[in-house]
């Protein structure tokens, strides 16, 4: 996977398991709220149910009240009687301080609609109604409730008329009501900071003042009267602004007006908004946590993945290196028998063709010196090209090590008795400095003595004349350390990078392969172990072999 | 007395070759290509080295060729010629008898060398085994000559 891979897949992991966390949550949190809500909502309708229902008694038992009296006020007297004010006035007094007041005023009218007699705060005696709508109800009907009006007076009222008859004729009985002790009843059912109780007429007129609406007496309540039934009805409506609002109403007045109780159904019912600060923090800190614990566990997660992802992919590649390396070895090893059969042959040929020059008629020709020269080329390049098919073999040969018991000392004697001869021709010394402590190990001696003769013999090479080399061994905790030091000619930077590269060679085509540290060093990683170098160029150079003590399982498999 | 050598190798180049060098150096050369063929040739004469590539494809190779040659003629001394490859096979041929191995592609001087040695080494067995013909026809039961 690529780095931006990683991200994605860390972002949705975040994203998944704070889903996971947070939805469920939210249902159940909104499952509670909900129920809770559904149960608060049907408690505050039976509330206002019962509300209305009582405040509605009151007032239609306000209203009975008064036309009861007034009727059998009226019924039981004549018109000469309550025409007389005195006795008006007496029947006013009597009514208001029995009941507890409501009446405003109190007149008589007969039958042509003349205002005859009239107790109260207004003078209107001589007014005459026969152009008013009530007068000609009342005169119908026999009893009658106005809705509020206006009237002569310009404030706000309604009446209650009795339709009484004596020898001198029809009359009426008129009394005003005092609105604010009618309204004073109606507000009994208001509740709460929102709670509003009002009435309003079948047209939807406000009949008392409704605290909520702001409205007026006699201003049109925005209502529609026809959505309640006969008996309590639940209206629920939501306003523009929002508010859930809900309506019961109750028809009374012998269902001329609707008293209509209205309430906030959110008022009490706590909602978010309403929550505390202290329960907002803490639930903010617990979000927090949530979320940090998700990225945090998440990001380490996807850590551990990658980590995973690129030692696999280090593994595979180091396979398929291996692999490679396995194919590369069969084939050189396949190349190299292949030419090497050849080789035999020219240089036996090479050998019988040299015999007969031995012979006395070759040694008197012309060309015998021609003759020997070529057939010393071609036994120098057949060797040459041995050497590459011997290189070849032990590349091939470093694929699978043979383990034995190893002693890194003696492997070492062994290796520098080969090359005595050679460095005592070219004035080379060989210091050694061998730790006699050091255990032997479990590895391939052959395939190590290889590998110090390459190095060795890279140092011989280095120092072409004049030099020394110094071999070294020890060990530390968990590794033997072998050091082969040479004062030869270093290794420049450029060139450090590729020595153990297949085929590099800073040699001379007959000298170098350039198979020699490749090998050691394909053999030395089999080994479980490390090579290092240190050079400076003109200085001199060093190589570091280290062989673990003991295998390790990654060698054994 | 003339060396008598046998020399096995499947590649015909070679084995002219070497037996013809092997000749001008005087020793009586005999080359075959296959274990088969060197079988035949050691029912008829005696060989006192046999030289036998390890290698051979096809027939028979060269470590049950090395076997037969043993059973039949013990005295004979074998010199493995082997590549790099079959090195643990030659190790395998020590086991079984073989005087030595030869890594090829070998030096003609080397070989001469080692055929030379196989053949006092045979020579040493020969002077053995006819001392102690001698001892039996001289009947002289527990008696043993100094040989060194
Ligand atoms: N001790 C050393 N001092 C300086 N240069 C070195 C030393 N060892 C190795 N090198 C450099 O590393 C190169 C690669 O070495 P390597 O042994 O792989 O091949 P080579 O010696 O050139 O050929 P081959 O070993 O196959 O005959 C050498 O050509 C040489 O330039
Ligand atoms: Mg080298």
């Amino acid at each position: 996977m690529s780095k931006p891979m990683y991200r994605v897949f860390r972002q949705r992991m975040i994203v998944i398991t704070l889903l996971i966390s947070f939805v469920p949550l939210t249902l159940l949190g909104y499952t509670i709220y909900y129920g809770f809500a559904k149960a608060y909502c049907q408690r505050v309708e039976q509330q206002m149910t019962a509300r209305v229902t009582a405040c509605s008694q009151s007032l239609d038992l306000f209203l009975e009240e008064r036309k009861v009296i007034l009727s059998a006020t009226a019924k039981s007297g004549s018109l000469a009687y309550y025409n007389d004010p005195s006795h008006l006035r007496e029947l006013f007094e009597t009514i208001n301080n029995q009941t507890g007041g409501g009446l405003v005023d109190l007149g008589v009218i007969d039958s042509r609609g003349d205002h005859l007699a009239y107790v109260g705060p207004y003078s209107l005696e001589g007014f005459n109604y026969r152009e008013q709508a009530w007068f000609n109800l009342v005169m119908a009907k026999g009893i009658y409730v106005s809705d509020v009006y206006m009237g002569f007076r310009q404030m706000p009222h309604f009446v209650i008329a009795v339709k009484a008859g004596d020898a001198a004729g029809d009359w009426i009985l008129r009394a005003t009501i005092d609105p604010e002790i009618f309204a004073r009843i109606v507000t009994t059912a208001q509740t709460g900071k929102t709670g509003d109780a009002f009435i309003i007429n079948s047209a939807g007129i406000c009949q008392s003042p409704s605290r909520f609406n702001k409205k007026e007496i006699l201003a049109p309540s925005g209502m529609d009267p026809s959505r309640f039934g006969s008996s309590t009805t639940v209206v629920k409506k939501t306003t523009q602004s929002g508010l859930r609002l809900v309506h019961a109403g109750k028809w009374i007045n012998n269902d001329n007006w609707l008293l209509v109780v209205t309430q906030d159904m959110d008022e009490n019912l706590p909602s978010f908004s309403d929550m505390k600060t202290e329960e907002i923090t803490i639930f903010l800190i617990a979000l927090l946590a949530i979320v940090v614990t998700t990225v945090v566990t998440t990001g380490m997660s996807v850590n551990k993945l990658q980590e995973r992802d690129r030692e696999l992919e280090e593994l595979n590649a180091h396979l398929i290196q291996t692999d490679k390396m396995a194919a590369l070895g069969k084939m050189a090893a396949g190349v190299a028998h292949e030419i090497n059969n050849p080789l035999g042959i020219i240089a036996t040929k090479a050998g019988w063709m040299r015999d007969l020059l031995e012979e006395e008629e070759f040694r008197k020709s012309d060309n015998f010196k021609e003759y020997d020269e070529a057939l010393q080329k071609i036994e120098e390049h057949v060797e040459r090209a041995g050497k590459v098919t011997h290189n070849m073999l032990g590349f091939a040969r470093s694929m699978e090590p043979v383990m034995e018991r190893v002693n890194i000392n003696g492997v070492l004697k062994k290796t520098l008795e080969f090359l005595d001869h050679h460095a005592q021709i070219n004035n080379i010394r060989i210091n050694t400095g061998f730790d006699d402590a050091i255990p032997e190990i479990m590895s391939d001696r052959s395939q190590l003595q290889q590998v110090f003769l390459n190095i060795i013999n890279n140092a011989v090479d280095a120092i072409e004349k004049q030099g020394t080399i110094t071999v070294q061994t020890g060990k530390n905790a968990e590794n033997l350390v072998i050091d082969i030091k040479d004062t030869g000619k270093g290794i420049p930077d450029t060139v450090k990078k590729r020595i153990f590269d297949p085929f590099f060679t800073t040699k001379a085509a007959e000298k170098g392969t350039g198979l020699g540290l490749s090998i050691t060093y394909r053999i030395i990683e089999k080994l479980g172990g490390t090579i290092k170098v240190k050079s400076r160029k003109g200085q001199g150079t060093c190589f570091t072999v280290v062989l673990p003590l003991t295998l390790s399982k990654k060698t054994i498999a | 007395m003339e060396i008598k050598v046998l020399v096995v190798d499947d590649e015909i180049d070679f084995l002219e070759t070497i037996v013809k060098r092997l000749e001008k150096k005087g020793l009586h050369t005999v080359g075959v290509t296959s274990g088969e063929d060197a079988l035949i040739k050691i029912q008829e004469k005696y060989y006192d080295v046999i030289l036998l590539d390890i290698k051979m494809p096809g027939g028979m190779d060269g470590l049950d060729a090395l076997k037969e040659i043993k059973s039949k003629q013990p005295l004979a001394e074998v010199i493995l010629l082997t590549g790099h490859g079959t090195v643990e096979s030659s190790v395998e041929g020590m086991r079984l008898g073989a005087f030595d191995y030869v890594l090829k592609p070998a030096k003609f001087e080397e070989l001469c060398e080692k055929i030379a040695q196989a053949y006092m080494k045979k020579a040493d067995q020969d002077n053995k085994i006819r001392k102690a013909n001698i001892q039996q026809l001289l009947r002289f039961p527990g008696r043993v000559f100094d040989q060194d």
